[in-house]
């Protein structure tokens, strides 16, 4: 059982993992990670480097199969659904590295997004939405999102999957290899994402952001979780100050 | 001048033709990152199904618009259906392979076709013969445009060495023209391939399908993310691939009026080439690559030796691959791991 620090405050259940594994090949990356996100909630999961982050997250979103263990989201049993059949049920996810399409231009990742709404009229105020979390977006909506710097390309990815409405958003190090300030904005509308009712699973190898964020947080090590708090406990914690912030 | 003009207008129809069958190599290595070597061959069954269809509809409907329509439709339909068995029961168990496996199976595919088409099949049904597979000699395809001069044009004719002029003779006006025709099939098959391209053009740039192929092109994991059904979109793919190739078949029969099994080798290699030409992957680039081919081969066929034309399809490729390995218009891409 991995520690637990503080007390969480009891939601209706949006996303429930347990005891999910994941193989590649002769490496396990998972050995068994459950974990949580209650509706309305951000979660953090934090961890070292191949500690796998990205595939708990590749394990929920149906981009990999699990060889054990349960992925439910609101109720209903998803494990080993293909990725595509999510996005339908609520569920979109920003994947490691961004993932834009760079010979594309801004809009038309952005309308990628809605690929499965046909609700014109919906669209179009999601994209004024879209506009007004990140402007810079509808500057260079004509432009290739090749273009784009790193920044933008990352505003675009969080853009792209909010396009979708989801339930819940899963997003992997969104902060990676941005500019403080860049990050900074990029976190102010996470918070108002999440405060208009999106649940955010939320991977960061910056912990201190993370945690700033969240209600409730898991520290993944080796491929499984070994603690858990609330966002404010793990940052007073002297093992994950030690740990993940550099202390 | 002549010379060159009738050297044009046979580059630009062979040219579009070329650029039918490119499309398909192009769109499908965009979706799969596969060559795709059976794709000529389905080109070549476009033609034979459109003999078939030409034959049972009869003389009747030779010459007439819906005949001409029909024979085209059936094609259209027989090779679209042919590529999403070959994408389904093929390629798709292999996507997750090494990409050579699925290789080995796309020339498999081509052999099948080239040399299964050279059986001769003909069952007694009913007590009457009947040809399902026609076998390897080369067939006569029928006229499904009765052929009319669309215009003829009149172009000064270049003026004789003046040691070969007979003073004596008495000047005959009608030696100082050429004449060109342009036929009509020529001009509908240009429209039709126009058109076509135009329309895949369309499909590709401004819709939405268009907009879900060029992401899973880029990023087929990253596709699917977003909520497209990647397998539906790659079948999808092929079938449009073959449905062009159909086109391409039966216009190239038009044109060259024989038909025989090997065809789609043949044809298919010099799409290839000129799809690796125009950069691979990339539509625009895969109908300039085909027109500046064939503009190419015609003129060295013109003006130097017609048994140069292989020899200049190869050579082209390899200039271009010097100069610009990408192709004409691909863009560099960093190999993804
Ligand atoms: N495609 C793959 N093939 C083989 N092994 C992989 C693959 N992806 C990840 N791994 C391995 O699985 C383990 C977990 O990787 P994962 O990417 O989930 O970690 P992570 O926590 O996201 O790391 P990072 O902070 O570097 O993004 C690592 O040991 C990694 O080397
Ligand atoms: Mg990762």
């Amino acid at each position: 059982m991995p520690e637990t620090l503080g007390t969480r405050e009891v939601k209706p259940p949006l996303l429930g993992v347990s005891g999910v594994e994941v193989r590649y090949g002769a490496i396990q990356a998972l050995r068994g990670v459950s974990l949580s996100v209650g509706q309305g909630d951000v979660v953090a999961l934090i961890g070292a480097n191949g500690a796998g982050k990205t595939s708990t997250l590749r394990a929920v979103s149906g981009m990999l199969k699990p060889t054990a263990g349960t992925v439910q989201l609101a109720g209903q049993d998803i494990t080993g659904q293909p990725a595509h059949t999510l996005v339908g049920k609520g569920m979109a996810h920003a994947p490691e590295g961004r993932g834009i399409f760079p010979n594309l231009t801004v809009l038309e990742n952005l309308e990628l997004g809605a690929y499965l709404r046909s609700d014109k009229a919906g669209i179009a105020q999601d994209l004024e939405r879209m506009y007004g979390f990140f402007p810079v977006l509808r500057e260079r909506q004509a432009q290739l999102a090749g273009t784009l710097s790193g920044g933008e390309q990352q505003m675009l990815a969080i853009s792209r999957a909010l396009m979708s409405r989801p339930k819940l958003l899963l997003l992997d190090e969104p902060s990676l290899g941005l500019a403080p300030q860049v990050t900074q904005t990029i976190f102010r509308i996470l918070r108002e994402v999440n405060a208009q009712g999106v649940s955010i699973l939320l991977v960061e190898q910056n912990a201190h952001l993370a945690l700033g964020l969240a209600h409730w947080a898991y520290v993944l090590e080796t491929g499984a979780i070994v603690m858990e708090g609330t966002g404010q406990a793990l940052l007073a914690s002297d093992d994950v100050r030690k740990a993940y912030l550099g202390e | 001048m002549a010379g060159l003009l009738q050297h044009l207008i046979n580059g630009l129809a062979e040219g579009t033709i070329y650029a039918l069958v490119a499309l398909g190599y192009t769109m499908v290595y965009g979706v799969l990152k596969l060559i795709n070597f059976a794709h000529g061959d389905v080109m070549m069954v476009g033609a034979y199904v459109g003999y078939a269809a030409a034959f049972v509809l009869g003389d009747g409907a030779l010459g007439s618009l819906w005949g001409a329509v029909l024979v085209f439709l059936v094609s259209i339909l027989f090779c679209g259906l042919l590529g999403w068995l070959v994408e389904r029961f093929a390629y798709r168990p292999l996507r997750e392979k090494p990409r050579l496996t699925a290789l080995i199976t796309a020339i498999g595919i081509s052999f099948t076709l080239s040399y299964g088409f050279q059986l001769k099949v003909q069952p007694e049904i009913a007590g009457k013969k009947v040809t399902l597979l026609p076998g390897a000699d080369p067939r006569t395809f029928p006229e499904i445009i009765t052929p009319a001069e669309w215009v003829t044009l009149h172009v000064p004719a270049p003026a004789p060495a003046p040691d070969e002029v007979d003073p004596a003779a008495p000047h005959d006006a009608a030696d100082d023209f050429v004449e060109i025709i342009i036929w009509n099939w020529q001009v509908i098959s240009f429209v039709i391939a126009l058109a076509l391209m135009g329309g895949l053009q369309v499909l590709v740039f401004r819709t939405k399908f268009g907009r879900a192929m060029r992401a899973v092109s880029h990023d087929h994991r990253v596709a699917a993310l977003l909520g497209i059904p990647v397998d539906r979109v790659i079948a999808l793919t092929f079938m449009l691939g073959s449905a062009l190739a159909a086109c391409a078949g039966i216009l190239y029969a038009i044109k060259d009026t024989l038909i025989q099994p090997m065809l789609g080798v043949q044809l298919g290699l010099k799409a290839f080439v000129a799809a690796v030409i125009g950069g691979i992957g990339n539509v625009q680039g895969a109908v300039l690559g085909a027109v500046a081919l064939a503009l190419c081969e015609e003129l060295v066929v013109g003006y130097a030796s017609s048994s140069w034309r292989d020899a200049v399809a190869f050579g082209f490729l390899i200039v271009v691959l010097l100069l610009r390995p990408q192709g004409l218009l691909g863009r560099v891409q960093a190999e993804k791991v």
